[in-house]
Order: C-alpha cells, then structure tokens, then sequence
C-alpha cells in the first residue's frame, strides 16, 4: 500500500478525502469556515477528477433536502456546512436519519449566532446531537481525513444506517497547515467498498414508498429501530476502525486516553483542545503530577461502557464544554459524563465552560482546570460546579 | 378490498426499517373510508355515464363495472366530495349524506 505525505489544511483534508471517496452526489451551500472545502472539492469537480454530481442550492435546507433525495435514490451522498447552515437543516437532519439514509457531512465547528460569530465552538453540532447523526470528532487534520474514509464505511453498515457528522473545530483546525499522510485513490475505494443502497427510488421494477404517513401504529416503533441502529454503532465503529487500522496503520477507537491508566485525576474534552489538554499534562506529568486525558472520538453514539472503564479509577474528573447547554445545569458533554457516572462511582466531576466563539484556550488555563481538579482530589470538596473559563468578570 | 378482520401489528424488529413501505399498491390494504364525514351516494337512474366521477376522484373509489360507472367503493372513499361538485348540474347523480357511524 503506498502513502504520502501532504500538508494540508483541514478544509483541504476533508476534500481530499471527498475526492477519494468520490460521492455520487453532492448539495452543499457554502458558509464560513465551511467554504473552503467545497470550493476546493467543486474544483476537483470542475475539473474533471472526479464525476460527483454537483448540486449548488439556494440554501442549507435545500442542501440536505437533495441530499435526502439523492440518497433515498440510491446514491452515495456527502454535504458539509457549519454553524447557521447545520441550524437551517436542522429539520432535514432528522429526517435523514429516520429514514437511515447514510450520508456522510463534515461540519466545521462554528458558533451559532448570536450576536453573530465565526469562530469555532461546538454549539452547532450539540444543537444537533439528539438528531439520530452519528458524531465523530477530529483533533487534528490526519483525523479529519481518516474519520472522512472511516464515515463511509460506518455509515453504511447494514446495522447501523444512520448519517455520519464528521465534526472538526473551525479555523483552528479547518485552516491550519499539518503534514498529514494520504493513501493512494484506489486502496481508499477498495477500503470505502460499492456503495449498496438498501431501497432506491429510481428500480421501476421494485418500486417503495419512502417517507410514508406514520402515525401513533407505526411511528413508534421506526424510532425504537433508530434507536438500535445508534446502538449498534458502539459495536460497529470500533469495527470499522480495526479494519482501517489493519489497511492504513492509524489505531482509532471510540475514545482516546492519553497517560489516563493510572492518572489521578483527568480532563474529558473534545476535538483540538484534546491537543492542548495532552501538552499540559505532559508539563504536569515531568513534575510528577498524575494527570491525564480523555478525549472523546465519538459522542453520538455516546460510549457509556467505555467511558465508563476509562475513568472509573479518577479521584476527580473535569470535563470542558465548547459550548453552553444554557440549562442551568452544565454543559451536554459534562451531563452526559455525569449520567454515566452516576450509580456506578462516586468521582467529584466538575465542569468548564471555555472557549464559546473562538475564545483561546491556552495551556495556563489547562492548569488552572487540573490544579482545582487535584484541590477535589484531595479534599472530595467541590467549590464550584460549572465554571466559565476564560470569561471576563 | 380492505381487510376487515384486526390483525397483529408487526414488531419493531419484523418491519422494513426508515419507515419505507416496500410494497407498491398497498394503499389498497387501508381502510381510509373511515375518515368520512359525509358519504356520495350515487343514484344509477340519474347517472349520465360521463366519468367526470371516474376522472376527478384522488382515491380512485368510483366503481367501473363492464365499463360503466358501477357505484362507489366506501372503503376507501374519504367523502371529499368532489365527484358531487364535478357531476354535471343539470345530472346531479352524486348527493352528499352526513355519514351515520
């Protein structure tokens, strides 16, 4: 198998993984820090790389509605947006997944308005997290690129078929410059496999009905079969991630510990914070701090069985939300955390709030996360529960 | 014909997943005259055999017997009520009744 090394951005990554994967249709819209993925993949396009039919909408609604189409059709389907534009399809979304078409959509983390911003937190895509999409999450532009190849292959398992988001962190990711290594076109086709549609619309011959009336006799049990599919994706990503690793060599599970065996106490965090968390406790760790990290790949399924083994050794966990639940009660990663905890330990588990709209998040602000972790360690007394970190007073 | 006897619903586990009907014509199998706040009732004395009834009914409920307008199939007439109003004015066929139930 043959490799390269290219350095690319995180927008460019995903697009060089859309040209591999070669969708048969593809209807986006561009938004910020979105567009720069798909002028770069409507250039493979216009070029004549690639043969996807590209379908330019009028917005993001109409966006996943062709692609909605398209896939009920029997296509193989890739959209991407951010922020507002994951707002606007947010309907579309859920219809998606209930009829457990496999489309696949990278989203580009933004915050959603307002007052208006477009610079990364994960308000877009936890505003869409009870939708039925699988989420994976990037750290870094090699896993925006492999999460892209492995998302087909997930997307499209026979127990799963459900939409795939493959979240990454606008800006700090989507347009920073990595050296990342590729894998030749046709072992990522062979790899990704013939797209095989369950139903579609287009065979006269066998005609269904897609989108039927499903009233109080049927409703309720298409959404119990949803429910199973996400089920079944605990078993089937980490599937699809050995088999990745068996072709291309990169291990990927449905979480990531970092130094975590035989940590005191740890950080959960998503996305490219994961990178800044693993710095710290690397100057932690050199002064014999027992800290380490979790970092969470996959948050729609929500791994409760694995999060659960990975920290239930902790004498104190804070978990960092890039966004707000604004429910009085905490961030959606922290409750989630907890919801797992619960009944089984007794951790003190704490939660920052940081980062909303692009605010920086620095490794001073780390330390200060694990040096009030290591305080609750010591004396299993919580003083504050939700914190907002990097927010002026 | 609709089935009138109550069947067991399928499981969770034993249908079609994503809500996809896999059978084309199934419509059949639905008793949507149910829905019926009024009923037409045809009178084949006054009928003029033009199939305006035939052309304009949505669920396809009016009866055509050796080629001829043969009555009305209340199982899945819904009672819209728009082969009365197409019905020529000068046949008037086509009567709506408030449906008994």
């Amino acid at each position: 198998m043959s490799k390269k090394v290219l350095a690319l951005t995180g927008n460019d990554a995903g697009a060089y993984a859309m040209k591999q994967i070669n969708p048969d249709v593809v209807a986006a819209y561009p938004i910020t820090p979105q567009t720069s993925l798909m002028e770069k993949f409507a250039q493979y396009v216009a070029d004549g790389v690639i043969d996807t039919e590209m379908v330019l909408v009028e917005s993001e609604h109409s966006a996943m509605s062709a692609c909605v189409g398209a896939s009920c059709a029997g296509a193989r389907v890739i959209t991407a947006t951010s922020s507002q534009g994951l707002a606007l399809m947010w309907e579309v979304c859920y219809i998606a997944a209930s009829y457990r078409l496999p489309i696949v959509m990278p989203v580009v983390n933004r915050a959603l308005s307002g007052p208006i911003n477009i610079h990364c937190d994960h308000s877009d895509a936890m505003g869409a997290r009870d939708s039925g999409w699988i989420q994976l999450w990037a750290e870094n532009v090699q896993e925006i690129y492999d999460n892209m190849i492995q998302a087909v292959r997930i997307a499209e398992d026979q127990d799963v078929f459900l939409p795939v988001m493959v979240n990454y962190d606008g800006f700090i990711i989507s347009n920073a410059v990595e050296n990342i290594t590729v894998y030749a076109d046709e072992d990522v086709k062979k790899f990704i496999g013939e797209h095989k549609s369950r139903y579609t619309l287009l065979d006269s011959k066998n005609p269904v009905t897609f989108g039927t009336f499903d009233l109080t006799d049927y409703y309720f049990e298409h959404r119990r079969q949803e429910a199973e599919g996400m089920r079944n994706a605990v078993r089937v990503i980490p599937k699809v991630a050995k088999e990745f690793t068996k072709v291309f060599g990169r291990e990927y599970g449905l979480l990531e510990g970092y130094k975590l065996s035989d940590a005191e106490v740890a950080i959960v965090a998503l996305g490219s914070t994961a990178g800044t968390v693993r710095a710290a406790v690397d100057l932690l760790r050199a002064k014999n701090i027992k800290a380490g990290i979790l970092k969470i790949r996959v948050f729609r399924p929500f791994p409760e069985e694995e999060i659960l083994s990975s920290l239930k050794h902790l004498k104190a966990i804070a978990v960092l939300d890039r966004a707000d639940a604004l429910n009085a009660i905490g961030g959606p990663l922290y409750n989630e955390i907890r919801a797992t905890l619960y009944n089984k330990s007794s951790i003190p588990v704490v939660n920052y709030i940081y980062g909303l709209g692009g605010r920086d998040i620095g490794i001073d602000d780390i330390n200060h996360v694990y040096s009030d972790a290591l305080e609750i360690a010591k004396t299993g007394k919580i003083k504050e529960k939700v914190t907002y970190l990097g927010v002026r007073e | 014909m609709a089935t009138k006897e109550k069947k067991r619903q399928p499981g969770w586990k034993e249908m079609p997943i994503g809500g996809v009907n896999p059978e084309a014509g199934s419509a059949m199998k639905y008793n949507s005259g149910t829905w019926r706040t009024f009923k037409p009732i045809w009178s084949e004395d006054k009928c003029i055999q033009c199939y305006m009834c035939w052309i304009h009914c949505p669920d396809s409920s009016i009866l055509i017997k050796d080629g001829k307008v043969a009555g009305i199939d209340y199982d899945h007439c819904k009672g819209c009520g728009l082969c009365m109003s197409v019905c020529p004015p000068k046949v008037q066929a086509i009567k709506m009744e408030k449906e008994e139930k």
